[in-house]
C-alpha cells in the first residue's frame, strides 16, 4: 500500500532516468516509510505517503519519544530516517546525532565539528542550520564555516571534507545540501555581508570542486552561454554586469541560502538566488541582475538553461532564494511540467520548468501591496516585471525618507520555510507572514567581513486584518488562488508537511506542533511543544507505526524580530505594545519531539 | 587596561568630535540628563554624551540617527527598539547596567561568550565606520530608550543635523 505511492507527479519525474540519478537515493525517496532528504524528494513537495495517522485518528496523537540536542539556538530543518537510524542535526556548532530507533534512540555516534567561534557573528540573523543530506551511505553536514562534511552514515567516521567560503568576508552556511547524481549541491549566504552568490558542485566521492556558477559576475563566472534563456529570448552577452554599475556586482550578493529541486529527466538543478547588497537601492542603480532569480542550471556541466529574475533592482530585501516545487499538472489539455514558487515578495509564480515560460503570477497575500500585479503579456517591454507603486518603492522615494506601509516586510510573505504539496488534493500548503513594515535606506560603506545593510526597517502586522503576524494557507497554483486560510497570532516558520492521511502539519512559533484537515483547514490537533518552532515536519515509519517529528528550538530572524512583540508607529498612541510578544510564550530550547497514536 | 585600549580605538573617531565649537551655555529646559549643547550635540555634566527631548517630543540629531543606525547594525541581532530577542540581550537595559565608556568598549572589541552551554559572540565592530562613526549616536539613542524617556518606533519629530556632525561624519566615513 505505502510502496504504490498515488503520486502522479513524482512517479512522472522518476520513471525512465534511474539509469542516470543516484538510483538508491531515488528509491529511498519513493518509499515513504524513510524521510532522506530535507525537502521530502527532489521535487520539494513535503508530502508522506504515509496514511496510518489520517483525519479521523490525527486527534489521539501523543508523544512517542523526544531528544534534547544540547542546543540553545533556532532549529531549522528536520531529522532524517534512514533505515532504522535517525539523523538529527544542531544549530551551530552543527553537532551530528545518529540515533538508533530500534533502542529507544541510543546515540550511535555524534559528530562534534571544531569550529571557530568568530564565524558566529557574521552569520546573519542566528545560527541555525537546515539539516543534513544523505546519499551512497553517506551523510553530507555543511557547516556554519562553509565546511563541507562527508561522514560514513555507519559510524560518523570522516571521509572527507571541503571549504567552500571564506567567513572572514562574510561567506557562512545555513542552508542544507543536495546529493545529485555523483555530486552534491552546495549553496553560500552572507547577502548581508556583500557576498558574491555562487552555487557549486562537489564530487561525491572526494569532495573535489566540479564546478561553481555565480549568481553576479561576467558570463564565464555565472555559466551562461548562448543557449541560457530567459522568458523566451536568449540572454544577451554580459547580461549580469551590464545590469551594475561599475565593479559592484563583485559585492553584489545573490547568495543562494534557499532550498534546491531536480527534475532527473531534464537534468536541470532549481534554485533562487537571494537580495542584492546593499539594502540600499540607491547605491546599485541597474537592474543587479541575476540576484532575486530562479536559475535552472543542468546538474553535470552547471549551464544555466533558463533564467527568470523575479524582482529586479531590488529596494525591499525581497531575497528570492525560496524553495521552487515541481509538480506535473495539466493546463488547457496540456500535460506541463510546471515549477511553483512562493516568492518572499508575496507573488507566488507558477513556471514551465523545461523552458522557464512564465505561467503565472498572482499575489498569496492580499496584503501584498509594492507592485500591482506583474506584467504578462509577452508583448510588453516591461513582460515579466513586477509593477512597481511609486508610493511604496523606496529607491524612487529615495535615500533617508522613510516609505511607510509596503507590504510585505522584509521577512517575505513567505521566508525560507518550505510549503508542502499534496498530489492527493493537488493543493500547497503554505507557511506565510503577514507582516508590513516601514523601510528606510541609507548610505553605507562596504568593508570586508562587515555588515554591509544600509536601511532601516520597523516591521508590524498587516494593518486592516486579523491583527496576527501569519497566516497558514492552501493555494490553488493553477488558479492563482487561495483555497483556505488559517490567521495566526505568530508569523508562521515552519516547513508543512502534507500526508496521504490527509492531514496537514506545521509548528508554531508559540511552540504548537497543529494537525489540520487537508481539505477544509480544519484544526484536527495541537500539542504544545517545548519551545517555539521553526523547523520542519518530517514522518516516517518504524516497525509498522507511523511517526510525526518536529524540532523546536526557538530563534532564527522570527525570533530576532517577534521575541519583544512589534509596534505599529502608523497605529497611533495606545496601540503601541497591543502586539503579541513571543517572550511571553517560549523561550530558548532545542528539542525532537516524536509524536505517535496510542499503541 | 581596558580604557587604554579603548583610547586607542576610539580616539581617532571620537576625538574629532569635542575638538573645537563653541559651548552653549544655555539652560536646557526640562529634567533630562544633558547639562548643555555643544555643536548639535548634547552631553551630561560629565561631558558623556547624552540625548535631549524637547517638551513636544522633538528629539536631538543624534538620538534619531541612533534610531537609524540602531537599526540597521544592531537589530538584526539585539531586535527591535532595544529591546532583545532570542538572540541577544537588550541593549536599552544593557546601557542602564554600564557606562558610556564600557559600552564603547565592548562594541570596539566585542565579546566571546562560547562555552558546552553557550555559543554566544558580539561583533568587534572597531574597524567598522557604519558603527564607530555613529558610536555616539547609537549609544543616546539606546540611553533615552532605557531611561523610559523615547517609546518604541521611529521618532516622530527632530532637530536638524548641526553642520558640526555633518562635518564630522564626512570626515569619520572618509577617513582610513
Ligand atoms: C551578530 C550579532 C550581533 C550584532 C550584529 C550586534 N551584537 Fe551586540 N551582542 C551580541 C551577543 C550575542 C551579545 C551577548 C554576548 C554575551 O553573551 O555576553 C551581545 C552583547 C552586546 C553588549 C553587552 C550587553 C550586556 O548586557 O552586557 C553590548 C553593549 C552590545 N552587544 C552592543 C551592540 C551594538 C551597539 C551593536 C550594533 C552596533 C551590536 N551589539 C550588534 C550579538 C550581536
Amino acid at each position: 500500500m505505502k510502496k504504490l505511492f498515488a503520486f502522479t507527479s513524482v512517479a512522472a519525474l522518476c520513471a525512465g532516468s534511474a539509469a542516470l540519478a543516484n538510483d538508491e537515493l531515488l528509491e529511498l525517496m519513493n518509499d515513504p516509510t524513510q524521510w532522506v532528504i530535507q525537502t521530502g524528494n527532489y521535487a520539494n513537495h513535503r508530502y508522506s505517503g504515509l496514511d496510518q495517522i489520517n483525519r479521523e485518528n490525527v486527534g489521539n496523537l501523543q508523544v512517542a519519544w523526544t531528544f534534547s540536542t544540547g542546543v540553545l539556538r533556532g532549529h531549522e530543518g528536520s531529522p532524517l530516517v534512514i533505515g532504522d537510524t535517525m539523523y538529527v542535526h544542531t544549530p551551530f556548532p552543527n553537532i551530528v546525532y545518529a540515533l538508533d530507533l530500534n533502542d529507544h534512540g541510543r546515540i550511535k555516534w555524534k559528530y562534534e565539528p571544531q569550529q571557530d567561534s568568530s564565524v558566529i557573528p557574521v552569520m546573519c540573523c542566528d545560527t541555525v542550520n537546515r539539516g543534513v543530506a544523505y546519499a551512497n551511505n553517506t551523510i553530507f553536514l555543511h557547516q556554519a564555516d562553509t565546511t563541507i562534511v562527508a561522514l560514513n552514515a555507519e559510524t560518523g567516521e570522516v571521509k572527507w571534507t571541503a571549504v567552500n567560503g571564506d567567513p572572514s568576508i562574510g561567506e557562512t552556511n545555513t542552508a542544507t545540501v543536495m546529493p545529485v547524481k555523483d555530486k552534491i549541491i552546495v549553496g553560500i549566504s552572507g547577502g548581508e555581508f556583500g557576498v558574491q552568490g555562487h552555487i557549486t558542485a562537489y564530487d561525491m566521492e572526494t569532495g573535489e570542486l566540479a564546478w561553481r556558477g555565480y549568481s553576479v559576475g561576467p558570463d564565464d563566472q555565472i555559466l551562461f552561454d548562448e543557449n541560457t534563456m530567459s522568458l523566451g529570448k536568449p540572454v544577451p552577452a554580459n547580461s549580469s554586469i551590464d545590469s551594475w554599475e561599475g565593479d559592484q556586482w563583485k559585492i553584489g550578493g545573490g547568495t543562494t541560502w534557499g532550498w534546491y529541486s531536480y527534475d532527473p529527466d531534464l537534468n536541470l538543478v532549481y534554485y533562487g538566488t537571494g537580495n542584492p547588497s546593499t539594502w540600499n537601492p540607491s547605491q546599485r542603480p541597474g537592474d543587479n541582475k541575476w540576484s532575486m532569480t530562479i536559475i535552472a542550471r543542468d546538474a553535470d556541466t552547471g549551464m544555466a538553461k533558463w533564467v527568470y529574475q523575479k524582482t529586479p533592482h531590488d529596494e525591499w530585501d525581497y531575497d528570492g532564494v525560496n524553495e521552487n516545487i515541481l509538480v506535473d499538472k495539466e493546463i488547457d489539455g496540456e500535460m506541463r511540467k510546471l515549477l511553483v514558487t512562493f516568492d518572499r515578495n508575496g507573488f507566488a509564480y507558477t513556471l514551465d520548468r523545461a523552458t522557464g515560460e512564465l505561467l503565472v503570477a498572482e499575489k498569496y497575500d492580499p496584503a501584498v501591496n509594492w507592485a500591482t500585479h506583474v506584467d504578462m503579456d509577452p508583448a510588453s517591454e516591461t513582460y515579466g516585471r513586477p509593477m512597481v507603486v511609486a508610493d511604496y518603492s523606496t529607491a524612487q522615494n529615495g535615500e533617508d525618507v522613510n516609505t511607510t506601509g509596503i507590504c510585505p516586510a522584509a521577512l517575505g510573505t513567505k521566508d525560507q520555510q518550505p510549503a508542502s504539496y499534496s498530489p492527493q488534493t493537488g493543493l500547497f500548503y503554505v507557511p506565510t507572514n503577514h507582516v508590513c513594515m516601514d523601510y528606510e535606506p541609507f548610505r553605507v560603506s562596504y568593508t570586508a567581513g562587515q555588515p554591509y545593510v544600509g536601511a532601516t526597517l520597523s516591521m508590524y502586522p498587516a494593518p486592516d486584518s486579523h491583527g496576527g503576524m501569519g497566516n497558514f494557507i492552501a493555494w490553488d497554483a493553477l488558479a492563482g488562488e487561495i483555497k483556505w486560510s488559517i490567521p495566526e497570532q505568530f508569523s508562521v516558520w515552519s516547513g508543512a508537511l502534507a500526508t496521504a492521511g490527509d492531514v496537514v502539519f506545521y509548528g508554531t512559533l508559540e511552540g504548537f506542533l497543529k494537525a489540520v484537515d487537508a481539505e477544509t483547514g480544519e484544526e484536527l490537533y495541537r500539542f504544545k511543544t517545548p519551545s517555539g518552532v521553526i523547523g520542519n515536519v518530517m514522518s516516517y515509519e518504524h516497525d509498522g507505526k507511523q511517526y510525526v517529528g518536529i524540532l523546536s528550538g526557538v530563534g532564527g530572524w522570527a525570533g530576532i524580530g517577534l521575541a519583544a512583540g512589534l509596534t505599529n508607529p502608523n497605529d497611533g498612541l495606545g496601540a503601541v505594545g497591543g502586539y503579541a510578544a513571543l517572550s511571553d510564550y517560549t523561550a530558548l530550547g532545542g528539542q525532537l519531539t516524536v509524536f505517535k497514536l496510542p499503541d | 587596561m581596558k580604557r587604554l585600549r579603548l583610547a586607542l580605538v576610539f580616539g581617532a573617531v571620537a576625538g574629532l568630535a569635542s575638538a573645537g565649537g563653541a559651548t552653549e551655555n544655555r539652560g536646557l529646559p526640562g529634567n533630562g540628563p544633558a547639562a548643555y549643547k555643544e555643536d548639535g550635540r548634547y552631553f551630561t555634566e560629565d561631558g558623556v554624551p547624552t540625548y535631549f527631548i524637547a517638551e513636544d517630543g522633538t528629539v536631538d540629531w543624534l538620538t534619531f540617527s541612533g534610531f537609524r543606525r540602531y537599526h540597521a547594525e544592531c537589530h538584526v541581532c539585539h531586535g527591535p527598539d532595544g529591546m532583545g530577542s532570542t538572540y541577544a540581550p537588550p541593549l536599552k537595559d544593557a546601557v542602564e547596567r554600564m557606562d558610556y565608556y564600557d559600552f564603547v568598549y565592548i562594541v570596539s572589541n566585542g565579546i566571546q561568550n562560547v562555552d558546552v552551554s553557550h555559543q554566544n559572540v558580539m561583533p568587534t565592530f572597531g574597524q567598522n565606520k557604519n558603527v564607530m562613526c555613529y558610536i555616539d549616536d547609537i549609544y543616546v539613542y539606546l540611553k533615552a530608550r532605557g531611561d523610559g524617556a523615547l517609546q518604541r518606533g521611529r521618532p516622530a519629530k527632530r532637530e536638524d543635523k548641526s553642520d558640526a556632525v555633518a562635518s564630522f561624519e564626512a570626515e569619520c566615513m572618509a577617513g582610513g
